[in-house]
């Protein structure tokens, strides 16, 4: 009965999971086109320029947890060592996601650029046998607009 | 002034610093309701993103913000720079959220 249950899960984190996965790939790599226009840079200070341009903090986070499938393949993985491919794809999801609803944030108060750009990754829920189950990326910078109206 | 401006540049482009205030700092501990957490768990399984989660982390991460305002406010200064931000989790199921920055006074 235990070994049903197991090998459901794992049919199921296998199948959904993969989907979901390509899913928020297309997902990703179509929004990012939509927002390339917004440059983003990780230099600390910008460029200087004639026109004071208007600053806003803006920040962008996602909570991406891996499937059963993947966590298992991980587990099997830890034993022998080497790269774990499941876990590189969630980290990498999870950033461009987070870096994404950033640039979005940023578009919506109409900022041409983001400076100082950190990413910060933290594990908020530890998951079976206290292996990483999900992790949460947390994008920010400061926005740059330029146009504003000035400040009198 | 009514709003405070808040970046995480050393400089405000255009604007001069006029004096600096010291740190301010914000935090705020939150856990996740069981319902969220059950949720987040059947999540586990397909994996993709745990929207509770994240909308959590958000709300907590908007109150650090806020006390951390509230403090550069209160010393009187007009705008906090080279803000960082800074997640650790305690326990299971509960997170820190911790915000720090410079207080300015800019002219």
């Amino acid at each position: 009965m235990d070994l049903l249950i197991f090998i459901t899960l794992i049919l199921i984190g296998f199948f959904a999971g993969r989907a979901a996965e390509k899913r928020h790939y297309r997902s990703i790599i179509r929004r990012e086109k939509e927002l390339a226009d917004i440059p983003i840079f990780s230099a600390r200070f910008p460029p200087p320029r004639t026109d004071a341009p208007d600053s806003k903090l803006v920040g962008g986070s996602v909570v991406v947890s891996v499937d059963y499938f993947k966590r298992f393949v991980a587990g099997l993985r830890m034993i022998i060592g080497g790269r774990i491919h499941s876990y590189e794809s969630l980290l990498d999801r999870a950033r461009r996601e987070a870096i994404l609803r950033m640039k979005q944030q940023a578009k919506e108060i109409g900022a041409d650029s983001v400076f100082n750009v950190r990413l910060e990754t933290s594990s908020i829920s530890k998951g079976y046998r206290n292996s990483i189950g999900s992790v949460e990326v947390y994008a920010y910078g400061t926005a740059l607009i330029s146009g504003a109206v000035k400040r009198v | 002034m009514d709003s405070i401006l808040i970046s995480n540049i050393e400089i405000v482009p255009g604007r001069r610093i006029v004096k600096h205030l010291g740190l301010v700092q914000g935090s705020t501990v939150r856990a996740k309701h069981v319902g969220r957490d059950f949720m987040a768990g059947l999540k586990n399984i397909v994996g993709g993103e745990l929207k509770g989660y994240t909308e959590l982390l958000q709300e907590s991460r908007e109150e650090a913000t806020q006390r951390m305002v509230q403090q550069a406010k209160s010393i009187g200064a007009n705008a906090v720079i080279n803000v960082r931000f800074s997640t650790s989790s305690i326990t299971q199921g509960a997170a820190e959220l911790y915000v720090y920055g410079t207080a300015v006074v800019l002219e």
